[in-house]
């Protein structure tokens, strides 16, 4: 016995040793291949977690792609402006209202510019705004939930491209014009452009439960007012838009709105229009507009009409508004983590102009003014410059920034991201990218606190990327490390719509924040049915409501006559589970709609209008349990003029 | 002095451990499974049964109902109702013995005690036998051969779960409530009157 042991614990000692020296060989191995290696940075290990959520904007998807990186793996596609039938937003009663606008329910739009919400300059996990550019909306996704929960319509505004970019306590997110327009609209000719149009800036009031209003409109020459980025640090309290198509042309803008050496920044005082705001100098112009809010306890959006907006007239507000020229149709717009620079991208400049905010101040200060447009001072050019990045690529677009005090310049006509040195302006590396980049993203990279780990290229043309899909390919965003002093390409993948816009945060930052279920007990939606005695079938004319409820594996009731053909059925269905990651579908054949995706706790409504008679099944459509496919029922539909009696059932002998 | 009344004082501190069985549960059954990582843990207090998530009770029952097993209602337990009274009730004994200080008293408490524990132990099988194997017969499910009875303590394998069934907090200082009261009994009997 005792030999026994002693052999057995020598030959547990051996393989102790020989695992250690296993593991120390492994080890020296992979360092030596880590170098070289890209794989293993970016590949995450199945069952762990990625170190960042990824954010990418769904472009004309009208959607808000979630990835985590870096292995680039989708995690989810948010629904925010385009209907989404895998989750019946926009579909169901419930979120119909979230697509609501002043012309009525608009399906679609193009989402552009993810936005997280930050405290004291940095990301806070608490929300991501994304703007709508085509019928211009602002929108808000709950990160506790990952649902848009707020969509506000923006009067006055036609483009809402230089949106939704935050202050660095999201006091407000901006949303600024990129299209002119008569301002309040009105049948005009087109060629009295000059005469008739405006830009209109809004900022839009976030509160701390993170609802959103317009605080006040600016309105400003007929520009397009193309991005924007705010104040950080020592320039909080200012928000930046770059304009082109200062020639305010209305036609082959191409050409026409390239004439200018300089088109121009402005540079917009918000705490000052707070002070004009509070002495009465905002004027109401009518601006009909919705807010629509989805609420997490009734679980539903509901839709409110907004009839007028407070609005600036740089005339009235001295100080308010400075232009500050910039070569030459300027895009992207983008503040250095300290504040002091801002980086005017000239798409058309062979160079990238950074200003200074200390010189800026100085220039307003000295009053050195060039010139005035329509009451608004315009900065001498080589009185606010703060340095010129001489010659640095093509085409620059779009600037983010590290922690070590290095800037990341997108050149999309040479497709490629440059890194230089802010305060030196030399060119310190250059990747390409495949192809012609877009934005790009560092985690934090428009915060003050960037984390400089890894980059993203958000690119326009896929080409040879990826296995051809036919004309149509999806865009492709590379990932690159920039934790040394040359950036290296990692991984490519592909993304939804058009990714153009980013934003990433730490994990941590969400994870743990992340909703599992509703509680039940709060579920105050007004047709809710909190246990299968509570569910019941109710008609009220040609109106019939069916309070329906779901839980493994069974809906209740699961037999239902009495349902005539021209009701109109409301199928209102509680999901009863209180589990992480169990929700119920239903679907209904013939339908004229999508399913309905019901997530633990939540109750959603799918209405259908039964055309013909006989028996239809209906069934849950996300596979649920061992005995999903059992989870089904009937409903009997009737001739209009027949009889038969209203009656719900669950088992033979179940009584509800 | 002191020295006198150290049985007496370690007697009383382990009388009011009881009432830890107030806020702590007795016991917990654990579930694991792949597609349970956390697992399903359900509490059982003295007055009433829980879990990590209010909705525990909830998930077991719908595990438990494709096999047939009874729905656990914590309304339909009347041990629920009953335990809570016998734990005062020793409690409040163990209180008054401690302060007449009294040895034959003393015994008798933890024999009472550990009598009325194992009662509640074996009622506690009974439980999970009844659960276990009063099965319905039209259950989706049926295992020929298999029994669903948790372990009273220690891990089993029950079909794609392992059942792990231990003390929790409130056990334990049961258990330490027992160990002191007998420690306290023995000290008294060996120190001269």
């Amino acid at each position: 016995m005792f030999k026994n042991s002693k052999s057995f614990l020598s030959i547990f000692a051996t393989v102790i040793i020989a695992s250690l020296l296993s593991c120390n060989t492994t080890e020296n191995q992979a360092s030596g291949l880590l170098n070289n290696d890209v794989a293993s940075k970016v590949y995450v290990k199945p069952g762990d977690y990625d170190e960042f959520y990824g954010f990418m904007s769904g472009g004309f998807s009208g959607q808000l792609s979630v990835y985590g990186l870096p292995s680039g793996r989708l995690l989810k596609v948010i629904p925010v402006f385009s209907q989404d039938a895998e989750k019946a937003y926009g579909y169901n009663e419930e979120t119909k209202p979230m697509l609501n606008t002043s012309y009525g329910f608009v399906p679609w739009d193009d989402a552009h510019h993810p936005e997280l919400s930050q405290t004291n300059g940095e990301t806070d996990g608490r929300w991501i705004f994304i703007n709508g550019n085509n019928t211009p909306r602002v929108a808000r996704i709950d990160l506790t939930t990952f649902e848009t929960v707020e969509i506000i319509e923006l009067p006055n505004s036609s483009g809402n491209h230089s949106s939704p970019f935050t202050t660095e306590n999201t006091e407000y997110v901006v949303a600024g014009t990129r299209f002119s327009v008569p301002i309040p609209q009105k049948d005009v000719a087109i060629d009295s452009y000059k005469e008739n149009f405006k830009g209109a800036l809004s900022f839009i009031k976030v509160d701390d439960e993170g609802h959103m209003n317009i605080a006040f409109q600016v309105l400003l020459p007929a520009f397009d007012y193309d991005l924007a980025h705010s104040g950080k640090g020592k320039s909080h309290g200012w928000t930046f838009f770059t304009t082109y198509n200062t020639e305010e042309s209305h036609t082959l803008k191409e050409v026409t709105a390239s004439q200018n050496d300089k088109d121009f920044i402005a540079a917009i005082n918000w705490k000052l229009a707070e002070k004009y705001i509070a002495e009465g100098k905002g004027v109401d112009f009518p601006a009909e507009h919705y807010v629509n809010r989805y609420d997490d306890k009734t679980h539903m959006a509901t839709s409110t009409k907004v009839s007028t907006v407070k609005v600036l007239r740089p005339e009235d507000c001295p100080g308010l508004v400075y232009f500050l020229p910039t070569p030459k149709s300027p895009h992207g717009i983008d503040v250095d983590p300290t504040g002091e620079y801002i980086i005017g991208s000239g798409k058309l400049s062979a160079d990238l102009t950074a200003h200074s905010f200390t010189n800026m101040l100085a220039a307003i200060e000295a009053k050195e003014f060039e010139t005035t447009i329509a009451s608004i001072p315009v900065l001498k050019y080589d009185k606010v410059i703060g340095g010129v990045v001489k010659k640095p690529g093509l085409g620059p677009l779009h600037t983010e920034f590290d922690d070590k005090g290095n800037a990341y310049t997108t050149f999309f006509i040479s497709s490629e991201v440059v890194k230089w040195k802010v305060g030196t302006w030399e060119v310190l590396d250059r990747v390409p990218t495949y192809y012609s980049v877009g934005h790009l993203m560092i985690p934090g990279g428009d915060s003050k606190k960037p984390q400089g780990k890894y980059m993203v290229a958000l690119n326009k043309i896929t080409k040879d990327r990826y296995l051809p899909t036919g004309p149509e390919m999806n865009h492709s965003a590379q990932l690159y490390d920039i934790s040394g002093d040359k950036m290296q390409l990692l991984l490519d993948f592909p993304t939804i719509g058009e990714p153009h816009y980013a934003q990433a945060i730490s994990a941590d930052r969400i994870q743990s924040k992340s909703k599992k279920f509703y509680p039940i007990e709060e579920n105050e939606h007004p047709h809710r049915a909190l246990g299968e005695k509570q569910t019941k079938v109710e008609r009220n004319g040609n109106e019939v409501h069916i309070y329906m409820t779901s839980i493994r594996s069974h809906f209740a009731p699961d037999n239902i006559e009495g349902i005539k053909v021209g009701d109109k059925v409301y199928v209102h269905l509680t999901n009863l589970e209180q589990d992480f990651d169990v929700p119920h579908g239903l679907a209904i054949q013939g339908a004229n709609t999508s399913e309905i995706l019901v997530m633990p706790g939540q109750t959603e409504t799918m209405v259908w209008r039964p055309k013909r008679e006989g028996v239809f099944a209906f069934y849950c459509t996300d596979f649920c349990s061992a005995l999903h496919q059992e989870m089904q029922g009937y409903i009997r539909v009737s001739a209009k003029n027949s009889n038969t009696p209203l009656k719900w059932s669950l088992g033979l002998d179940e009584e509800l | 002095m002191l020295k006198n009344r150290f049985p007496q004082i370690v007697f009383l501190f382990a009388v009011l451990l009881l009432t830890s069985l107030f806020f702590f549960p007795l016991w917990k059954i654990t579930l694991l499974a792949p597609q349970y990582p956390e697992g399903v843990e359900m509490h059982i207090y003295i007055n009433k049964i829980g879990g990590t998530s209010p909705a525990t009770l909830q998930n077991i029952n719908i595990l438990n109902h494709y096999i047939g097993m009874k729905p656990i209602e914590p309304e339909s337990i009347p041990e629920l109702k009953i335990l809570p009274i016998i734990i005062i009730a020793f409690i409040i004994s163990g209180i008054v013995i401690a302060l007449i200080n009294n040895k034959y008293l003393f015994a008798l408490w933890v024999i009472l005690l550990i009598i009325a524990g194992s009662i509640g132990m074996y009622d506690f099988y009974l439980w999970e036998y009844n659960y276990g194997h009063n099965l319905d017969p039209k259950a989706p499910m049926s295992f020929e051969g298999e029994s669903f009875q948790p372990p009273l303590i220690g891990k089993k394998n029950i079909i794609n779960f392992t059942a792990i069934s231990l003390p929790h907090i409130g056990g334990w200082l049961t258990l330490i409530s027992i160990t002191f009261t007998t420690i306290a009994s023995y000290l008294k009997f060996k120190s001269k009157p």
